[in-house]
């Protein structure tokens, strides 16, 4: 350290030594692990060094063709949950303004911090309230007990025709205060006298919502579809790990989950890194192509 | 302006206090249920019947429950420490547009937010730095994060250079400059990100249940994930407090879950609405491009 303060080093160049070590650290924690993704061409065998593994160029890439019937599955569902990923995209938008015609600024906070706690407990604390509500000794089945009803209750939570929409709905529940805030702050900061010019011509409210909110928050609606559909393999796995059972694994099993299934369960370490690596270079490139677009349509780029 | 209240405004009302209720009334529900009378539990819908705290005394006095709710709380502050004290010095020294080579530096740790080696090459190369069934697993990845570093960056920019300019002309080096001066004037943002950081540290169980066996490592998540999952935990439970005869109340399975679910909840609902301002403030940071 004394060298450094003598100042023989430049400047420039200390800056430098100082981010060093942080630059090691994050390349042993996000860089190393991708040079993992040779294990995809060779023929992993656990125990073994690399230098001893056979190498077994695209065999690996091959396997999504024999293994289409599985794949093609998990992509629908994938596909399926993303879609309705997508069709939710308004909600958080219009959750915002219709927060911001209520008046009474402390139920305006209420509202604002009931909804978003959800968005900060982990997917196993989602899963142990839902197994509350909806299990067979849960909330629903003691009411309906309550009530007299003596039909066989069935647990939604394992009802495969239920599972996407189920999926859906917990999503939407756990996110839609949170991503409602982006909205709010996009409206706090529309210019009031678009409002007071509007209102002054004889605007009624829901004119002012069309013709004024409504189109201020195109851009940053734009912006979180980009990012949604350059998400699109990408569910997440605490979701559908925590509520994967066996009557519903036809539905459930997203590309997130099968990676971990083929890694994990059935051990094929190689053709799970191929199934990740697949998975982030699409994603990059989504996400790359979202930006050329977002560059192109309003001249500004959403990275 | 005083408008009149419509019948818009009733239905507006009306459903925002019935989104409300159904954001609410599931944690509610736990915790209700969760203090009352196991055996009249399953009655339960808006007060607790017969108040009993047996379950909780009962779960208290298991070691791996205790254990795994000190495990928690040490990753979360240690790990949150770490994160925020890293992950700040290094945006401020990228704020520094003298560095050398500092584009190249900044794009380095901004590209690993969107390449992500995939779980088989993580859970390899974790392994191979000795990190499994290892407690430094919660806190090391996490120390440094781009995220966190382009928000406390972003923040950094927005402050007068003046006082950092009469600090260098005082002959005061970087990381004194850093610890007296920047550091303190980004309390805003280095709380939102301590929280944030925190939140994650307290939900995170994915490196739990990849790399960490060990009984003594397990952290609350987990174990509340075992509990619900698993008949098997909960049937020790039982059959340790059937043999306690004394006990007036008998301990439910379905009693169990529900008060593990809170233990493992309590922390964040108890810090969450006193901190809410900050989560917002972040997410309005991170709106405005790094």
């Amino acid at each position: 350290m004394g060298k450094f303060r003598a100042g023989k080093i430049k400047p420039k160049y200390r800056l430098f030594f100082m981010a060093l070590p942080f630059i090691i650290f994050v390349f042993a924690f996000a860089y190393v692990p991708i040079f993992g993704w040779m294990y995809g061409f060779f023929d992993y065998k656990p125990g073994l060094a690399l230098s001893d593994m056979e190498f077994v160029g695209l065999k690996n890439f091959m396997k999504i063709f024999t293994d289409w019937r599985d794949l093609s599955r998990v992509l629908r569902n994938t596909l399926v949950m993303s879609g309705l990923g997508l069709l939710a995209a308004p909600i958080p938008m219009f959750f915002a303004i219709f927060l911001n015609e209520i008046r009474r600024p402390f139920f305006k906070k209420f509202v604002q911090t009931t909804t978003t706690l959800p968005y900060f407990i982990s997917w196993i604390i989602v899963f142990a309230l839902s197994f509350a509500v909806f299990s067979n000794e849960g909330l629903i089945a003691n009411i309906l007990k309550m009530m007299g009803s003596t039909k066989a209750f069935t647990n939604i939570l394992g009802e495969n025709d239920a599972v996407w929409c189920m999926q859906w709905v917990l999503g939407i529940w756990k996110s839609v205060g949170w991503n409602g805030i982006i909205y709010i702050a996009a409206i706090a900061g529309i210019d009031a006298e678009l409002y007071e010019a509007a209102r002054v011509d004889g605007a009624s409210r829901f004119q002012l919502i069309r013709n004024i909110t409504i189109p201020s928050l195109y851009p940053t609606f734009f912006v979180l579809l980009l990012l949604s559909i350059s998400n699109l393999l990408n569910n997440g796995f605490d979701q559908y790990f925590v509520f994967f059972n066996p009557l519903v694994a036809d539905r459930i099993e997203v590309l997130d989950y099968y990676v971990y299934k083929v890694g994990i369960l059935i051990n094929d370490y190689s053709y799970s890194t191929v199934l990740g690596m697949l998975k982030t270079l699409f994603s990059v490139a989504m996400l790359f192509g979202a930006n050329q677009l977002s560059k192109k349509v309003r001249g500004e780029s959403i990275v | 302006m005083k408008q009149k209240f419509t019948v818009f405004d009733a239905i507006n009302y009306l459903l925002f206090i019935l989104i409300t209720i159904v954001c609410i009334y599931p944690f509610y529900y736990v915790v209700i249920y969760s203090i009352s009378n196991p055996e009249l539990a399953s009655k339960v819908v808006l007060l607790p019947k017969g108040f009993s705290l047996q379950t909780y005394k009962t779960l208290f006095s298991l070691n791996n429950i205790v254990g795994a709710f000190g495990i928690s709380v040490a990753r979360t502050f240690l790990g949150t420490a770490l994160t925020v004290v890293c992950t700040s010095f290094l945006a401020y020294l990228v704020t520094k547009q003298e560095m050398f080579a500092r584009k190249f530096v900044y794009r380095f740790f901004v590209i690993t937010m969107y390449i992500n080696a995939g779980l088989i090459p993580w859970y390899l190369t974790m392994r191979a730095y000795g990190l499994k069934d290892n407690f430094l697993l919660y806190i090391l990845p996490t120390a440094v994060s781009a995220y966190y570093m382009i928000l406390i960056k972003t923040y950094m920019e927005s402050l007068p250079i003046s006082m950092e300019e009469s600090a260098r002309i005082d002959g005061a080096g970087y990381f004194r400059i850093f610890r007296s001066i920047i550091f303190p004037l980004c309390k805003p943002i280095v709380a939102t990100i301590a929280i944030y950081a925190a939140v994650a540290q307290w939900n995170n169980w994915t490196d739990n249940y990849f790399l960490v066996n060990d009984e003594n490592l397990q952290t609350m998540q987990m174990i509340l994930y075992n509990y619900i999952n698993q008949a098997q935990n909960v049937a020790n439970v039982s059959s340790q407090t059937m043999a306690d005869t004394a006990n007036a109340v008998k301990i439910t399975p379905m009693a169990i879950k529900m008060c593990i679910t809170v233990i493992a909840t309590v922390p964040i609902m108890c810090v969450y609405p006193f901190l809410q301002k900050h989560f917002v403030k972040g997410i309005m940071m991170g709106a405005v491009k790094g």
